[in-house]
Order: structure tokens, then sequence, then C-alpha cells
């Protein structure tokens, strides 16, 4: 392990460009007084992975020189430098894309947006390094208030109305998660992951905060069927905002409930991996076939966010091993979440850009996209592939390690489900693409070229990751066990 | 014991929150009740320290610094959620 | 005796809030939920948490009670989420209410006895601190980053409420009363009130290092004080764009990042307090985090801007 302030900079660069955004309102474009924070905030996340991979060891930092209990830690393993990876990269693609150096939203928009998006970034930052069970409130927290400002931004009646359903379903979340960690507390007076890793009994006070803060975790990463805020939200915030929302912001809750039932107390496979599971391959099925209904694209891509969240809840029964980071199953999980954050930020800013270029964003009258946007069309098409999990392509690899992990447990319903997922994507995909290859001459407003790459960088990302080879992943598996920090080194 | 009691009280508190929470479907009632079963969490937290009461302190200082952190939280959600009402609740008017 | 006094406050506790839940009337519901805060303040001061008690009266009770009264106030029709629920629905309710209750209380008698505690760690570092109030301390030094962030979700949510606020209203300030003037009776509480406030707010902020109370009592106190003012006319709403507002938000997160970063060289640690030097620090840094604090919480129960200043 290597002690490192990177974790605490990738923290606190955002919130600095936040006071910096609040202090330069008056002269300076927000964007401009964002750029360089985003810069520096990409950075400091390439770099802390690089230090990472090339020492096999995970970040650490003690805040104030306190060791746990009393004090907190950051640390950033494998899998929180490569989530930070992850985020840094779909910030910055969102951040290109909604860079409009004419005078286009308003003040507010624009401003509120800048400001917002830093503060995503740094709750996500914060949510991925923390160490502690508070800590973890107080980032998703961060990320709640974000994100629901983000979902208002528009301002008409029913981006309101959605907000106002995801505060209350967030908030719900919240007081169960707090109520979780009220009983931990009262158990062992300790919050940090590591000490509680070494004193956890699975008793019924134990199990009972952990249900609690499950299901509040559950609410805020809309696993079915706490599911119903989603797609509302997510397709009534405006584009850039529903890329954040959609590839990271449902992300965060479902990597602590990772880190409950993996770093806090592992438990050989039970009730709870099979309940998960279960709900996630009932979010795949029932969502996908809602995806299917839709008229407009970008609810059809909420809904498709569900489906796909649902992906990542059938790796709990699938890493039975004594260390489930050396399983495939934890490789697929991870990777399905990295591939569908790539794939769904590039399908939804591909939507923001097909609606800014026809004024609308029905399917069915997609016709004649294909030539006059081929750029965005490319990029939403091979976004599509990952969803569906076909080769080549992030979501195909993830896809596969989940079901070889399947078949591997005999969990045959689950590989039944991840087949028949992939058959449903298809469906919503390609009927989506078929209407955009059908003929047809819309008059189309110009939408800059730049933008429209940034949208195609983030579809290669997901399929990048199609080439990773097909075994546990070592970088996932960097810092694992958790082990307590004894003493400052 | 008198901690107990106080327990046992956050617990109800919990239980009419949500009982409130379900049963009023306006928006202002439903936030009330989140803010009573907000109290009756928090209640939790100060029950565990005080049974904690250790060192001639009368109660673990970590919780009751954490609900402190906690009550400002759960203000600044409501001060968001009324904010969206009063815009809902205002007349239609462009953005 | 002492359980005698937990049944005089636990029971007018869940008094008020059945009364909160069941009474029809939302203005009543709302006057309950004042009277609510009141009585769970006293509870806090039972369990030995005067800092709570503080907080809870000023924040949980006092400024949520203030916004949702306001809001009630400026709603002008209510905003529905649902169908209003039938008698099916009200028995289920409370049966699933009985049920987390009965859990719940099931659950906290099963916690460990002795109970585990942190009292004793957060106790020893203290002479190093230069502070006696080990709630103070825990809030400063060892969950310092828990605070810094929590300054952070305030601003956040400033930054949100003003999102949420119309294009029109943007740079402009929150509108204390969209109809007719404050109420003689109001400017004459404020005239009366303002002043001995101030004392009591300086005094909460002194003793907070050592006794119970801190910045964030007393600018809770400040807050209300201020809001008083706006509401009785004497004082100006923060103008939500403006230089000084910005200034004023931005410099809590930023002395508290500074002083975090002076750790690093000084005492070697990342919001490490270096020992001699400790104590002025801890205040300066919670002077500049009061007047943040401040200008938020009155932000946040003002609503957002809504009107050109004539700029």
């Amino acid at each position: 392990m290597m002690v490192s302030l990177l974790p605490v900079w990738a923290v606190l660069t955002p919130v600095l460009g936040l006071c910096a955004l609040l202090l330069c309102e008056r002269w300076i474009r927000p964007e401009r007084v964002a750029a360089p924070f985003v810069g520096l905030s990409l950075y400091l996340s390439l770099s802390m992975t690089y230090q990472v991979m090339t020492s096999q060891a995970p970040l650490v930092y003690a805040l104030g020189g306190w060791l746990p209990p009393l004090g907190l830690t950051l640390r950033a393993d494998g899998v929180g430098v490569f989530l930070m990876t992850l985020t840094a990269l779909v910030m910055t693609g969102v951040a290109v894309c909604a860079w409009t150096p004419s005078e286009g939203a308003s003040s507010r928009g624009r401003f509120s947006f800048w400001a917002l998006l830093l503060a995503l970034w740094s709750a996500l930052n914060l949510a991925f390094t923390a160490q502690d069970l508070f800590n973890f409130f107080v980032a998703l927290e961060m990320l709640s208030f974000a994100a629901v400002a983000l979902v208002a931004l528009d301002g008409t009646r029913g981006a309101l109305v959605a907000a106002l359903r995801y505060l209350l379903f967030a908030l719900a979340g919240s007081i169960l998660y707090l109520l979780g960690v009220g009983l931990i507390y009262g158990r062992y007076a300790v919050l940090d992951l590591a000490g509680l890793r070494e004193i956890a009994q699975p008793d019924t006070v134990t199990l009972a905060a952990l249900a609690l803060m499950t299901v509040g975790l559950m609410a805020k990463t809309a696993l079915f069927p706490l599911h119903l805020w989603l797609p509302p939200a997510h397709a009534g915030a405006p584009a850039p905002a529903s890329a954040m929302l959609s590839a990271l912001v449902v992300k965060a809750p479902f990597l602590i409930i990772l880190r409950l039932w993996v770093d806090l107390l592992p438990l050989p496979a039970a009730a709870p991996q099979q309940i998960m599971a279960g709900l996630g391959a009932a979010a795949i099925l029932v969502c996908s076939v809602i995806a299917l209904r839709q008229q407009r694209l970008k609810l059809m891509i909420a809904y498709s966010t569900l489906a796909q969240v649902g992906y990542l809840f059938l790796m709990f029964p699938l890493m039975p091993g004594p260390a489930p980071w050396q399983d495939i199953g934890w490789t697929g999980g991870l990777l399905q979440l990295a591939s569908h954050g790539f794939a769904k930020a590039a399908m939804f800013l591909a939507a923001g850009l097909i609606y800014e270029a026809l004024g609308h964003d029905r399917v069915a009258e997609l016709g004649g996209l294909a030539r006059r946007q081929p750029v965005t069309l490319a990029a939403f098409a091979i976004a599509g592939l990952s969803l569906m999990g076909l080769p080549p392509s992030g979501g195909f690899i993830a896809k596969l390690l989940l079901l070889t992990a399947a078949v591997e447990a005999g969990a045959w319903w689950i590989a039944a489900v991840i087949l028949a997922g992939g058959i449903l994507a298809a469906f919503y995909v390609f009927r989506a693409l078929g209407h955009a290859l059908a003929d047809g001459d819309p008059p189309v407003a110009p939408v800059a070229l730049y933008r429209q790459g940034a949208v195609l960088a983030l579809a290669l990302c997901a399929l990048a990751i199609g080439f990773v080879p097909l075994r546990p992943f070592a970088l996932l598996a960097i810092g694992r066990p958790l082990e307590a920090l004894e003493a400052l080194p | 014991m008198s901690a107990t009691l106080f327990g046992l009280a956050g617990a109800a508190l919990v239980g009419i929150g949500l009982f409130g929470l379900i049963v009023h479907p306006t928006a202002l009632r439903k936030l009330l009740a989140f803010n009573l079963v907000g109290a009756g969490v928090f209640l939790v937290f100060g029950v565990v320290a005080r049974r904690a009461a250790a060192a001639g302190l009368a109660g673990d200082p970590v919780p009751q610094a954490i609900v402190i952190t906690g009550i400002v939280v759960a203000f600044a959600a409501t001060a968001l959620a009324a904010t969206l009402l009063a815009r809902l609740s205002g007349p239609e008017e462009e953005p | 005796m002492t359980e005698l006094l937990a049944l005089t406050l636990a029971l007018p506790l869940l008094a008020g809030a059945l009364f909160i839940v069941a009474t029809a009337s939302t203005r009543a519901a709302l006057f309950g939920f004042f009277a609510f805060g009141l009585f769970l303040a006293l509870a806090w001061v039972a369990l030995d948490a005067v800092d709570v008690a503080l907080t809870e009266a000023a924040i949980g009770g006092g400024a949520t009670g203030l916004l949702l009264l306001r809001l009630n106030g400026r709603m002008r029709h209510p905003v529905s989420l649902g169908e209003p629920a039938g008698p099916r629905l009200k028995i289920a309710a409370g049966l699933l209410a009985a049920l987390v209750t009965l859990a719940l209380g099931a659950l906290l008698l099963a916690l460990p006895e002795p109970a585990p505690s942190l009292a004793a760690a957060t106790v020893e570092p203290l002479p190093t601190l230069g502070i006696g109030n080990p709630v103070a301390a825990v809030l400063i030094a060892y969950r310092a980053l828990d605070t810094l962030l929590e300054i952070v979700v305030l601003l956040i949510a400033v930054v949100g409420l003003r999102a949420l606020g119309t294009d029109r209203g943007w740079g402009g300030r929150p509108v204390p009363w969209p109809e007719g003037g404050p109420s003689p009776a109001l400017v004459f509480l404020a005239r009366l009130l303002i002043p001995a406030g101030l004392v009591f707010a300086a005094y909460l902020f002194w003793v907070g290092a050592d006794a119970p109370g801190g910045k964030f009592q007393a600018s809770t106190l400040l807050a209300a004080l201020w809001l008083l003012a706006i509401m009785a006319g004497l004082a100006p709403a923060p103008s939500s764009g403006g230089r000084w507002t910005g200034r004023a938000l931005a410099i809590g997160p930023l002395a508290f990042i500074a002083a975090g970063a002076i750790g690093i060289a000084a005492a070697g640690s990342f919001l490490a307090w270096p020992e001699p030097v400790a104590k002025p620090m801890i205040i300066a840094v919670e002077l500049a985090l009061a007047v943040s604090i401040v200008v938020a919480l009155v932000l946040l129960v003002a609503g957002p801007p809504e009107r050109e200043t004539g700029r």
C-alpha cells in the first residue's frame, strides 16, 4: 500500500472548481472557469490509475493523520481507479459535447450545468475511494442533490415532477441507509470497512443493518422494483446531464452495495446474493420489454439503463470463491459497469445531438439521419453493440464472462436471462437504427463536428473494452482483500 | 433504561413517519413525514451514543457529531424539495 | 427519576408526531412540527447531547419549520403525488408502521451490552488540539473531511436551488413577501430579538471549543436572525448571483482546504492541525465556515431568486 495525497485531491479539485465558479460568476463564462478543473481532474484520475498499475498497490491516505476507527481514510484500489478513469473519460466527453461557445442556453442553465458537473465529479470520486460508512452517506447526498438539480434543469413541468419524485426516492434511500449505519455503529462502534471486516459477525443486528443499507442503495441505483423514478428523470434531463446520470450516478450506490457484501461482510453464496440476482434478472426482462415499446428515443435509452443495471446484480452469486475478485464473475460485472457507462453516455449524448439536429427524438421519424449525421449515428450504433453484447464490444466480453460464470456455477436461469436480455436489447437497438437508416430528407440543423467526435470517442471506449483478455482482470484485484491501516507509515 | 425508552420512541417515530409517508398524497405532508422518520433515525444514533457513555463522557461524541452533520444534510434536502414544490405550485410560466 | 423524565419527554414527542400525521389541516401539522421540534431538542438534552439539541432546535425544528411554513404560505394549490388513501391502504400502512416499529425496537434491544464505544479514543488527543469539547473535535479534526464535504453539500444545495429558479429571476433576490408587507408585530419582534440574538450567537460560537455550542449552532442562530430581519423588511435578502454572496459561499470550503494544505507542511498530514497554533487556526477556519453556513442557510430558506435587481 502506498501513501498518496492523490485521492484527496481527486475529491477536492472539483470542489475548488465549484468555488472558482461561485467567485468568478460575474466576470468569466462558466465553461471557461470549469475547463481547467475538468482537465486537472482528468489528469489526476489517469495518473492515479498509472500509479496503481505500476506499483500493484492501492493509494491510501489517512486524513489529518487520524487512523480509523476514529479517523477517515481514502483508499484508491484497483476497482476505485478503474471507476475513476471511467468517470474522468465520460465527464470529459460530456464536457466537450456540452461546450457551447455561442450564446445558446440561458446563463442559469450554463452556470448550473458546469457547477453541478463538478459537484457530481467530486461526489463520484469520493464514493469510489471512501472507506467509511458515513463518508459514503455524505458522498451519496452530494450525488443526489446535484443529480436532482440536473434533472430539473430544463425547468419544464414534467422535468420538475420527475426531479421531485427522484428526490423523494433518494431521500427514502438515504434514510434507510443511515438507519443501517446507526445500527452498525451501535453494534461495533466502527464504521471503517477494513475494521469492520475483522470483527463483523453475521448476527441479526448486522444482517438487518446491511439489509436496510442495501435496500436504500437499491432505491438510489434504481434496481427493479424501485426503478419507477428513473425513466422520467433521465429522459427529462438535458442530454449531457442524462449521460452523466445514466453512465455514472447510478453506479456509485451499486459499488457501495458491492463493497458491503464483498469487503465488509463476505458471506458464502446464500439468500441475499440470490435475491439480488433475482431482482437483477427481473429488471433485465421487464425493463427491456418496456424499452421496446417506447416511442421516444431518450425514454427508450432510459429503460435500457434499468435493464443494464440489472446485469450488475447478476454478479453476486457468480463469484463463489473465497477471493471473489479472482472469479470471472467479478471481472464480468465490473466490465459490464464500465462498458455500459461508456456506451450509455455515448447513446444519451447521441440522442441529444439528434434532438438538436431534428428538433425531436421520436423513434419512428428518424428517417434520413444516416445520410445527414453519419458520425452521430455511427456512435449510436457502436454503443448499441455493447448494450446488445455483440462482438467486438465491452458489453460482449462482460456478458460472455458473466455467462461463463453462470454456467460454471450451474446457475442456468442466470445464463438464460443473460441471453434473453441480449436478444431483447438487439430488438430495441435495431428498431431505432432501422428507422434512422430509412430514407428521408428531414430539415437538419447543423451540429459541430467536434461534438459528434466526442460522442464517437466515448462509443469507441466501450468498443475498446472488448479487447481485454477473457480472464480475471488483474487491475480489478489490486488492493484486495481489504487490510486495515495499522499504523501511519 | 431511559436511553432505551428514547430508542423505542425513535423506533415509533420511524413507524409514524412511514405511515404518514404512505397515506398522505400531498407532497408537503410527505415532506413533513420524511422529517419525522429522519428524527427517529437520528434518535437511534442518540441512543447508540448514550449507551456508549465512557471515559467520563455522558455519551459517545462520534455518533453525536454524525447526527449534527446529518441534521444539516436533511435540512438541505428539505430546502431543495421545498423549492421544487414552490415551482410546481406556481403559475405555469416559461422556464 | 430519569425514566420518569424520559417518559414525560417521549410521550409528548410521540403525541406530536401522531398529531402531525393525523391532522387534516396542513397548517396545523406545521405548527405541530414546531412543537415537536422543541420536544425533540429537549429529548436530546435528556440524552446528554447538548450540541445536538442546539442544532436540532435551530435547524431541525426552527429552520426546517420556518421553511415549510413559508412554503405553505406560497403554494397556490397543493402538489399531489397520488390519490388520497382509502381505508384499506390506511390499515395496511398502519400494520406496516407497527411492524417496522416493533422490528426496529427489537433490533435496538438486541444491541450488545456493554456497548462498544469510541468515547475514550476521542478524549485522549484533545490536549494536542487545544479544545475541550470532544464533539467539536470529532467535527473539526477526526472526521474533518465529513465536515468539509458537508459544507460542500450545502453549497451544492444552494447551486441546485438557484438552478430550480426561473431564467427571469436569475441574478435577482428572493422575495420575502409575494403579496403585502410584514405585519407590525413581526417588525416589533424583530427589533426586540435581533440584538439579544446577536450577543447569544457570539457567545455560542466562542464557547463551542470547550463547551456545547460552536459554529453550526451560532451560524444557524445568525441565519435565523437575518431571516427574521428579511421578513420584517429590515434587511435585504442576499442577491443570489451577487459578488459578495459568491465570496461568502466560497470562503468556508476554501479556508478549510487551505488550512488542510498548511497541515501538510506544518504537521505532516492534510487536515492535521499543527500543535502550537491548532486552536487559533481552528477558530479562524470555523469563522470562515460560519460565514458560508449563514449565507447558505439564508439562501436555502429564502428560496430561489425571483426578481430583477434593476442593475
